[in-house]
């Protein structure tokens, strides 16, 4: 346990605004945390579905969790199911073979509901296209409020995508 | 070149530096199974197979089959006709061929003699006898996509009943659908169903040019991005008879071990959290985050798409660059010995860790396992490492890599071999960034008419094996992309047959498979 302990209070709380500035991130997240809390005053729960990605979305939207993003640690968690959530972060393109999955969790999703788009193939489905397995981008499937472009997008663009579309719905 | 004990097939080495392959051609169905069966008595795994539609240059359809051998890799290829193209049933000599045939018989339409018929990546989006990678199939036919059933093996007996999880996973992962049987808590029997990341990634290969298809390869499974962009590169370089110079490889190395470090970052930490210690996510994403920062600043990209392309690669790195990963290799070592011993001395994470998801050697070679989950059962099996009569293609040739083993085949075994990788692969990235040959990055690759070749390079999971063709006009005619996942899913369906369904969180982490890679 005392190494465990050493371990935690060495490495610091990396998302404190005292810490110094150096990375060009860092000042960036704390803008966005602030206005988050600020519009939201609540917890805001998010319920991710890949409904096709090549899994590299999903890295990123992991990365929104650690440290130095720190998303969960203001009140922006991610939940098991749609029916606790008051946003959905699909990444795409969307998948036939998904396609009635990603609709059946928007309908699960109670009113209102946000929907965020992430990724190139999120927002006009990307290198892969509409094809013959592939309906394309996520808004060809459900409503889109907000898109975030990026082959992945980045934790920061991510965040704040999820941003605008919080304000949108104030 | 004689293989194993069967010597119809003759075969020839692939030209090319990359890992070795030994190509040859079965004149029947019958003798592909033969062949097969001996391939099977010397150890050999089952490695890939995909279908071609030739019909256009003559023979038919086109079948191959990639087996892994002691020395490297044969690709063995059989021509079958046009009309009702059919093979005898290889699932009986290698279990993880079941799905590899039912992929390509729904993509292609080559049939199975005997054995499962049940369809694979075909859901219900289109018919049954539409197939994408014919080049007559013109436009889906207009079809309601409507969900189907599948056929899951049922478990009776008293209490015995099903639980049926996914699609969409309760975490932020990708979607398949995971069918237990259990009684009470004990899991009975897990089948998998998998495809619903189908998006036809191999039909786009089709006519596209070899930039083009170096985008798309890279986009299979993002976490492998390097290894699918190296694989692809070694086959187009081999089907045109080139070589990347020697910077360009050292360079392709450094992304490929840079990918494996990261991966192994973040697994090691979801393992930690799967067992409730949510500590080892949050320092681990944190040494992740750092990791992949530096891939952006040195590569221009967190995740490294894009900078492997056949000829080479398509960025360089100057003194500054190379001081700065050696400088962050010796961090990272400092800190995660520092968090393994935390991992080890925890009790209550060695407690869901040991003995938990356990495979053993024997089950490795029935299922023609390869990479970090095959080692964790003490196979010594890594192609970056030489063995007896395997030399690994530059610049592992000179690095002297020793593959991480582990007896165990359980959690820890998987844990324990990643933490062992991750030393071995920042002292291989310290070996080449200080080392680094000069001069150019790129060549020029200048497509070859009816081309082909195969690349196998070995990604942080097992083997990532890309087998290239081209047309005429030295396009790409058909590209086929493998992930170790295939195999390893397989082994995941076993390895929860000891232990209770909150435990199949866990040892899914200990694999973390992917499944993009497999549904294409």
């Amino acid at each position: 346990m005392i190494p465990l302990l050493r371990h935690i209070f060495r490495t610091g709380i990396l998302t404190e605004p005292e810490l110094p500035v150096t990375d060009g991130p860092q000042r960036e997240v704390e803008r966005l945390h602030d206005e988050l809390l600020g519009i939201l005053g609540r917890a805001l729960t998010i319920r991710e579905v890949d409904a096709g990605s090549c899994n590299a979305c999903e890295l990123e939207v992991h990365a929104m969790n650690n440290p130095y993003y720190n998303l969960e640690g203001r009140g922006i968690k991610f939940v098991a199911s749609p029916r606790h959530a008051d946003m959905l972060l699909v990444s795409g393109p969307v998948t036939k073979n998904m396609e009635n999955a990603l609709l059946r969790a928007y309908e699960c999703t109670p009113d209102p509901k946000l929907v965020v788009a992430i990724g190139d193939c999120g927002c006009d489905a990307g290198v892969f296209g509409k094809s013959y397995a592939s309906c394309g981008s996520v808004s060809d499937v459900v409503p889109v409020d907000v898109r975030v472009p990026g082959c992945p997008p980045t934790p920061l663009a991510m965040m704040q995508g999820i941003l605008a579309a919080v304000r949108r719905a104030k | 070149m004689q293989l194993c004990a069967f010597q119809a097939i003759a075969f020839n080495r692939q030209p090319g530096i990359g890992a070795p392959v030994w190509r040859g051609r079965a004149s029947s169905g019958g003798e592909l199974h033969d062949f097969a069966l001996a391939a099977k008595e010397v150890g050999a795994r089952i490695t890939a197979i995909w279908g071609t539609d030739c019909r256009a240059q003559g023979p038919g359809f086109r079948l191959h089959c990639v087996f892994g051998i002691e020395a490297g890799h044969a690709w063995v290829s059989l021509d079958l006709p046009a009309e009702a193209p059919s093979y005898p049933d290889l699932a009986d000599i290698f279990t993880a061929a079941n799905r590899m045939q039912r992929a390509t018989r729904d993509m292609v339409g080559i049939g199975i003699d005997g054995g499962d018929q049940r369809p694979w990546l075909r859901h219900g989006g289109w018919p049954a006898d539409w197939y994408p990678l014919r080049h007559d199939a013109g436009d889906v036919p207009e079809f309601a996509n409507r969900p189907t059933d599948y056929d899951f093996v049922k478990v009776g007996g008293e209490g015995a009943h099903e639980i049926p999880v996914g699609p969409i996973h309760a975490g932020i992962i990708e979607p398949g659908h995971f069918r237990f049987s259990v009684v009470g808590e004990r899991v009975l029997r897990l089948e998998q169903r998998l495809g619903y990341q189908h998006k036809g990634v191999e039909k786009l290969f089709i006519g596209a040019d070899i930039a083009r298809g170096a985008q798309l390869v890279g986009r299979v499974s993002g976490d492998s991005a390097c290894a699918y962009a190296w694989a692809y590169a070694d086959a187009v370089e081999a089907a045109c008879e080139t070589a990347a110079p020697p910077r360009a490889l050292a360079l392709r190395a450094l992304m490929l071990e840079r990918e494996r470090v990261a991966n192994h970052l973040g697994d090691l930490g979801a393992l930690g959290n799967d067992a409730a210690f949510a500590f080892g996510l949050t320092h681990y994403l944190r040494l992740k985050e750092d990791w992949v920062r530096l891939n952006a600043r040195l590569f221009g990209h967190r995740f490294l798409f894009d900078r492997i392309v056949p000829g080479g690669v398509a960025c360089d790195i100057d003194a500054a660059g190379l001081a700065a990963i050696v400088e962050q290799c010796g961090a990272i070592e400092t800190a995660v010995r520092e968090l393994r011993e935390l991992y080890d001395e925890h009790p209550g994470l060695q407690d869901r860790f040991v003995t938990t998801g356990i495979i053993d050697s024997d089950l490795v070679r029935e299922l023609s396992l390869s990479g970090m989950a095959a080692r964790a059962t003490g196979m010594l099996l890594d192609g970056r490492a030489h063995r007896q009569g395997y030399t690994p293609p530059p610049p592992y040739t000179g690095l002297g890599v020793r593959p991480a083993t582990d007896e165990r085949g359980d959690v820890a075994a998987r844990v324990a071999v990643r933490f062992d990788e991750i030393f071995e692969s920042l002292r291989l990235l310290r070996l080449l960034a200080v080392d680094i040959p000069g001069g150019a990055v790129r060549v020029e690759v200048a497509p070859v008419a009816n081309g082909a070749g195969l690349g196998v390079i070995e990604g942080w999971r097992g083997e990532v094996a890309v087998g290239v063709e081209l047309d005429g006009a030295g396009r790409l005619a058909r590209v086929h992309p493998h992930d170790p996942s295939w195999q390893a899913w397989l082994a995941l369906e076993f390895a929860v047959l000891r232990d209770i369904v909150p435990d199949f969180p866990l040892i899914n982490k200990s694999f973390n498979l992917s499944y993009s890679g497999v549904d294409l």
